[in-house]
């Protein structure tokens, strides 16, 4: 998941009696699947939830495009590297549309920025792992972007106009990152015992993260089931995961790579795979900022937005200059 | 401290003979930026032929609180519709 972990500032789930007359009516509308619209009242403790997920989703987005940027100088052909732009050139697209979503729940572009830059907000903790080689670019695709759809899709029904609408741009370009992943890791799996084995380490080392992209199990977190009621989270946690699970064993056969996970099996009775334990500590603590790439992250985005300042500064003087000269004339 | 860009909302014709609509939004430092980033962030995939921008400041838009007041009257009058009037199953082209 894109946004993980995210409070709503509640201690409790909202029940109908504790709600004022106009959110029982947003309660009502939002169960009867109307969609809520910017200009509409909600609750406040919704707008920040919501603030908070947006810019979350945002932000991974936009950190997203840094993993992959460090392969397209070394792309094995010039189609694979114009495939590569064109899907981090996606992922800054995404980054956008989500920004816009939120900015519509009245917080700026600026201060969202900033919230990132200075650390305050979060990213999820799936980019804070290195891009080691070449099949980690077809690992992502496949395992972190495939995963990004299992969590997006429901997102496209959620409450909130702007976000649902966003999500449905975002999951119909999803689906080539996906892919174009799953063709590297198949031209690998296919290729030299070499290459086949550069596909098998990435596998190795993006497996568990990216099924701790979906966060920890959130059967019993407030947060969630408050988030559930306001419908801007409709699976939980373990949900998405089993799917992802279930839906990428079969893919790895196929490539003939093994999931590192020896506690994996398929369950004939529930028609699932059980896999083993998670290592939460490792989500725990890259969450907190002590990932492999945390610091280096979030070094190479001030970087680029501080080095910008002049261009977006000398931007705006032109515009002010011509809108002056319109004026005048 | 420099001030955030002004926000467009963008608005694309997907095929010729379509209305233009609404998409989305972006920052710009002016008209000609926005259709330029409105070019690359929301038709990445031929999904138009034409892009209007406009800035977001300079819309007017109903007010939630007003539905009642302006979208009511037409509820009662649902003799606007042709559904309104059943046509015998013989007569033909009406």
């Amino acid at each position: 998941m894109y946004a993980q972990l995210v409070e709503t500032g509640l201690s409790k789930v909202q029940s109908i009696a504790e709600m004022g007359e106009e959110e029982q009516k947003f309660q009502a509308r939002i169960d009867a699947g109307v969609k809520i619209e910017a200009k509409d009242w909600m609750p406040e403790a919704y707008r920040k939830t919501l603030i908070r997920q947006i810019s979350q989703h945002a932000h991974s987005e936009i950190v997203g495009q840094l993993p992959e940027g460090n392969w397209v100088t070394r792309a094995p052909t010039l189609e694979r590297k114009s495939i590569l732009l064109a899907k981090i050139q996606d992922e800054a697209g995404h980054g956008l549309y989500l920004y816009s979503a939120a900015e519509t729940l009245g917080v700026s572009r600026d201060d969202l920025l900033a919230a990132l830059h200075s650390g305050k907000a979060k990213y999820s903790s799936i980019f804070n792992y290195p891009t080691l080689s070449w099949a980690d670019m077809g690992a992502i695709g496949w395992l972190v972007d495939g995963s990004a759809i299992i969590n997006q899709i429901p997102l496209c029904r959620c409450s909130y106009g702007p976000y649902a609408r966003a999500m449905v741009r975002v999951c119909k370009e999803e689906s080539f990152h996906a892919r174009q992943g799953y063709d590297i890791m198949m031209s690998l799996a296919k290729g030299t015992p070499e290459q086949k084995a550069m596909a098998q380490d990435a596998l190795n080392r993006w497996w568990w993260p990216s099924l701790m992209m979906f966060g920890p199990s959130d059967a019993e977190s407030v947060n969630s089931a408050q988030s559930a009621q306001w419908r801007i989270k409709l699976f939980s946690n373990d949900e998405l995961r089993q799917r992802m699970v279930d839906q990428t064993v079969p893919q790895a056969e196929y490539l003939g790579l093994t999931i590192p996970d020896p506690d994996l099996k398929f369950n004939a009775e529930t028609g699932h795979y059980e896999f083993g334990e998670i290592d939460w500590s490792e989500f725990h603590n890259v969450l907190k900022g002590n990932g492999p790439c945390n610091s280096d992250r979030l070094r190479t985005r001030v970087k680029a937005y501080e080095g910008g300042q002049w261009f977006r500064d000398a931007l705006g003087a032109y515009a002010d200059k011509q809108a002056a000269k319109a004026q005048a004339a | 401290m420099s001030k955030e860009w002004p926000l467009w909302e963008v608005f694309i014709r997907s095929q010729h003979g379509l209305a233009h609509k609404h998409v989305g939004s972006l920052h710009a430092s002016d008209a000609e930026m926005a259709v330029n980033n409105a070019r690359d962030v929301y038709t990445r995939r031929n999904e138009g032929v034409s892009i209007w921008v406009v800035r977001a400041a300079d819309i007017v838009a109903s007010s939630p609180a007003d539905k009642g007041a302006l979208f009511e009257p037409a509820n009662s009058k649902v003799y606007r519709h042709p559904t309104f009037f059943p046509m015998p199953e013989e007569v033909k082209n009406l």
